[in-house]
């Protein structure tokens, strides 16, 4: 094996093993964990870059090990995956910086970045996942390690949080358990091909199973990617501390469950068997309410990050939807919305911490004027509740664009209505917080900002934000390069619809 | 051989993969039970259980090797005898506690035992009558479906089945396993019901396969799915850690019996697919293997909690997560062996299984297998919430040497490393095993 073999591991080594010497430091050894954490995000970045730039050449990478008798432990860096990796270690990176910044100073430090790390590693294991065993392992890994974080605080309210999560999650892996089981008994080792590792079976013979497989699968996957009505945790889980609820909940346990959906609409099943066994349209119709049902919940909460994780709900849903609308514009929409909802939300998410730990402000009614006390996050704040709302030239609008020119050429009219409805709803819960933030005066005094600060808050909370409002931005205004997002997704796609369904025609 | 007399009058120890991994599983749960058996013993006062006992060393070694003679015997008479001396050792170590609820636990255990052996002597009697044969293998080639044969080997199974605590013949094992000192519950739930288990494996699948319908294997299978949930559930119950872990085994044991009907039942066999039969024996025993590992591991970081907590209610480990992070990590990742989440050896037991009960069409097994997972996952987190329960006031605790704390970690270690060692366990199980082509007689390998 060449260096290139091993890059995927490496990749993954980075942050389990900050993780497990993490364990070991003391609590007072805040230097030594900074220099760990920072290092291991570091260097992850740089491997993710290197196979980055590979893959756009056209280089792939694959690292495989024995595992469990005939199936592999298969790590494989292709386009699909290296989208959801580029996603987690750059967040990855600059949520160490905040999460550093957000815990001084509270207890059990060590414990805390251990299993951070060990999170982080668990979604590059997903990303990079070769087959359907290996995305369970990480898949699995990731529900463990984030209970710890969910039961950080261990008040009565986050154990009961903490359980609720674990119900939810060990319940859906166990169904998506019995899903993987039967389809390996079906097909062997399910590696994820292009075009669909199960697309060469007799679709007459198998019918019914296959249609049971996949809703075992989806069903389990439904839990993480938060469809109604298996959403309970998410909400709930928002006990956690700012950074986990800003990582993890928003991006990396949701994208999970969404990123292993489209692993099996395209990798497992492939798109022509997903929609001649008559999956896609209840997929869809699941996915619309879920859309339409967040956003409404979203509308009357009070509490900032409850509302942010109805919004959540909601805005994941665009990407099965987008998946589930067959058709190269639609998937466009939806895949890239895994990095465009990812970067918004984690501002959003960003800005909520960043207001909890200055200041103190943890619902909207008392945000009256904020903007005066805190400009440079509530900018942060407006510039991702714009993307949300599919403003121009903020991310989300053109994932909303490729979702409805998508629905409007696959000749589903009514995905366009429920898009439109879903941007009404975004803005109606979005506008009144920037309304009281901007241009109430203040009801409540705050807590001054320290004499000679150079910024508003700590700069590990304000830097961080800033950092990922700027990419919810560059990524909206850059969309036309290959190297954005979008670009990367469109390249992805164009793939993907010349091999498998020629007959759509190319986007 | 032993003795000089050949096969089938002499003594045979035969020894074949599967012996090998058992044998293998025996030594490190006895060494690594017995360093923390040392540790305790070197920190003296008032908290080694009864360990220090002038008896403890001697009835130790005595069970380890009683043990190895279960692994490696193949002669029905002889498995008598060492299955006694598996009692007559584990029953004074258990009572070593000195616990008013010890000596209980050890009297019941007693009893049991001795009834469970009964039965087993008397089928043994009625096939050396029929037979005039000791030896499984050459039982395998005689046997056939006479009313005399099948009371033989149900009273044979039924001796077994309580030996090994089966629902719903498991009231003893709560007990003895929850009030023994804490190294013999570790061995007492992580090998001594092994062995009784093992020693109906060989039965069933070498000896009485012949004699057998499938809908025995059926039978046992329910049972097995009784003990999952029914053990699970209690489990949840118990206000006492050990006690909780007990329950587990319990459960556990449950998943063992599962193989019966996977591996001979008329939809197994019928699949026309001979790998699902292996699939599920490999299965069976990696969990066999994995819980052994786990339990063990388990006992001995409840027994690190306890001597911290001063007692092992759950209601007094609050917060102590942050006092014995190794213990409480130890516990936590044996639970993930216990549960069946990867990367665990009961995780690549449960693959396999599951593999196997679809593959051959018995999906129902598969199902309660899941919802087990899911018990044990609330068993095993309603411990571990208690430790991280964030408590103002700190409560003392006694200090606990680093010695005893780690053995229980490097025990779950091994039992998660099992999870992801690849292919050697399988290559080890292959050799001899009972569950491709059965030896026809005993010049197997």
């Amino acid at each position: 094996m060449t260096m290139h073999d091993w890059l995927p591991l490496l990749t993954l080594l980075t942050s389990l093993l900050t993780g497990l010497l993490i364990f070991f430091l003391r609590e007072q050894q805040v230097r030594a964990r900074s220099f760990l954490n920072m290092t291991g995000a570091g260097l992850k970045l740089v491997f993710v870059a290197i196979m980055l730039w590979g893959s756009f050449h056209g280089r792939s990478y694959e690292t495989r090990l024995p595992l469990l008798g005939r199936t592999d432990l298969v790590l494989r860096a292709d386009a699909l995956a290296m989208l959801f990796v580029g996603l987690s270690s750059l967040l990855w990176f600059l949520t160490t910086i905040y999460a550093i910044g957000y815990l001084e100073k509270s207890p059990n430090r060590s414990r805390f970045f251990g299993f951070f790390s060990i999170c982080v590693t668990a979604t590059v294991g997903i990303a990079l996942a070769g087959n359907l065993l290996t995305f369970f392992v990480f898949y699995e890994l990731l529900t463990l390690s984030t209970y710890p974080l969910v039961v950080h605080r261990g008040t009565p309210e986050a154990l009961r949080a903490g359980s609720k999560y674990l119900i939810y999650t060990l319940s859906g892996a166990a169904v998506l358990l019995l899903g993987v089981v039967w389809a390996y008994v079906l097909a062997g080792p399910i590696e994820f091909t292009a075009g669909g590792a199960l697309s060469h079976l007799q679709e007459e013979h198998h019918r019914s199973t296959l249609i049971a497989i996949f809703v075992l699968l989806v069903g389990g996957l439904g839990v993480k990617a938060a469809f109604v009505p298996l959403h309970g945790w998410l909400p709930a889980a928002m006990v956690a501390p700012a950074p986990v609820s800003a990582l993890l909940h928003a991006v990396a346990v949701v994208k999970a469950g969404a990123f292993g959906i489209v692993r099996v609409i395209y990798d497992v099943y492939g798109i022509k068997l997903t929609e001649s066994l008559g999956l896609t349209g209840p997929l869809a119709a699941i996915a619309a309410f879920s859309i339409i049902y967040g956003s409404v919940r979203a509308l009357v909460q009070d509490d900032l990050k409850r509302r942010l994780a109805f919004s959540t709900v909601s805005q994941l849903s665009y990407i099965t939807l987008g998946v589930a609308i067959i058709g190269p514009l639609s998937t466009i929409g939806g895949v890239v919305h895994l990095v465009h909802q990812g970067i918004m939300k984690i501002t959003l998410f960003f800005c909520a911490g960043n207001l909890a730990e200055t200041i103190g402000i943890h619902r909207i009614s008392e945000m009256d004027g904020i903007g005066r006390r805190m400009p440079w996050t509530m900018t942060a704040f407006t510039v991702a509740a714009f993307g949300m709302i599919g403003l121009p030239p903020v991310a989300g609008f053109i994932s909303k664009w490729y979702l409805g020119l998508g629905a409007l050429e696959a000749g589903q009219g009514w995905a366009v209505a429920v898009l439109v409805l879903s941007t009404l709803l975004n803005a109606a819960y979005f506008l009144p917080i920037l309304y009281v933030a901007w241009f109430k005066e203040p009801q409540i005094v705050w807590p001054e900002r320290a004499p000679r600060a150079w910024f508003e808050s700590d700069w590990r909370l304000l830097l961080p934000t800033l950092a990922t409002a700027l990419l919810s931005l560059t990524a909206g205004l850059l969309a036309g390069l290959s190297i954005s997002p979008v670009g990367w997704v469109r390249m992805i796609v164009k793939q993907v619809y010349r091999l498998w369904t020629p007959f759509l025609g190319a986007p | 051989m032993v003795g000089g007399w050949s096969a089938p009058l002499g003594i045979e120890l035969y020894a074949d993969g599967l012996s090998a991994s058992l044998l293998a599983m025996t030594a490190v749960v006895m060494s690594t039970a017995g360093f923390y058996a040392v540790q305790t013993i070197r920190r003296g006062g008032s908290h080694t259980e009864g360990c220090d006992n002038d008896f403890f060393w001697p009835l130790w070694f005595f069970l380890w090797a009683t043990l190895n003679a279960v692994f490696l015997s193949r002669d029905i008479f002889n498995l008598y005898i060492t299955l006694e001396l598996l009692v007559l050792c584990s029953v004074p170590l258990l009572t070593l506690a000195g616990s008013g609820a010890a000596l209980t636990a050890g009297m019941r255990y007693l009893l049991v035992a001795m009834l469970g052996s009964m039965c087993y002597l008397l089928g043994v009697v009625l096939l050396y009558a029929r037979y005039d044969t000791l030896s499984i293998p050459q039982l395998g080639a005689l046997i056939e479906p006479t009313s005399a044969t099948l009371t033989a080997i149900a009273l044979i199974t039924s001796g077994l089945l309580l030996k090994t605590a089966l629902f719903p013949l498991h009231f003893w094992l709560p007990g003895a396993h929850g009030n023994a000192p804490t190294p013999v519950s570790a061995l007492l739930s992580g090998l001594v019901v092994k062995a009784s288990f093992y020693l109906l494996l060989r039965l069933w699948l070498g000896a009485f396969s012949g004699a057998l319908s499938p809908a025995a294997g059926e039978y046992l299978g329910i049972l097995g799915s009784g003990a999952i949930i029914w053990g699970s559930l209690l489990a949840l119950r118990q206000v006492r850690l050990k006690l909780v872990i007990a329950y587990s085994t319990v459960a556990q044991i449950g998943y063992f019996f599962l193989l019966f009907p996977l591996a001979t039942s008329e939809l197994a066999r019928s699949s026309g697919h001979p790998d699902w039969v292996a699939m599920a024996g490999s299965g069976a025993l990696y969990f066999l293997i994995s819980h052994a590992l786990a339990k063990a591991s388990m006992f001995l970081a409840a027994g690190c909690i306890a001597h911290a907590a001063g007692s092992d209610r759950l209601s007094e480990l609050i917060g102590i997560g942050r006092y014995l992070p190794v213990s409480v990590f130890a516990l936590a990742l044996a639970g993930v062996s216990l549960i069946g989440l990867p990367p665990s050896g009961g995780f690549v037991g449960k693959w396999l299984m599951l593999t196997a009960a679809f593959g051959s069409g018995q999906w129902w097994w598969a199902i309660v297998m899941s919802v087990g997972g899911l018990l044990a996952a609330a068993y095993v987190f309603m411990v571990l919430r208690q430790a991280v329960v964030f408590r103002l006031v700190d409560i003392r605790f006694y200090e606990v040497p680093a010695g005893m704390q780690w053995t229980a970690l490097v025990l779950a270690l091994l039992s998660l490393l099992l999870g992801v060692s690849g292919e050697a366990p399988f290559d080890l199980l292959e050799i001899g095993s009972p569950f491709s082509p059965p030896p026809v007689d005993g010049s197997v390998p």
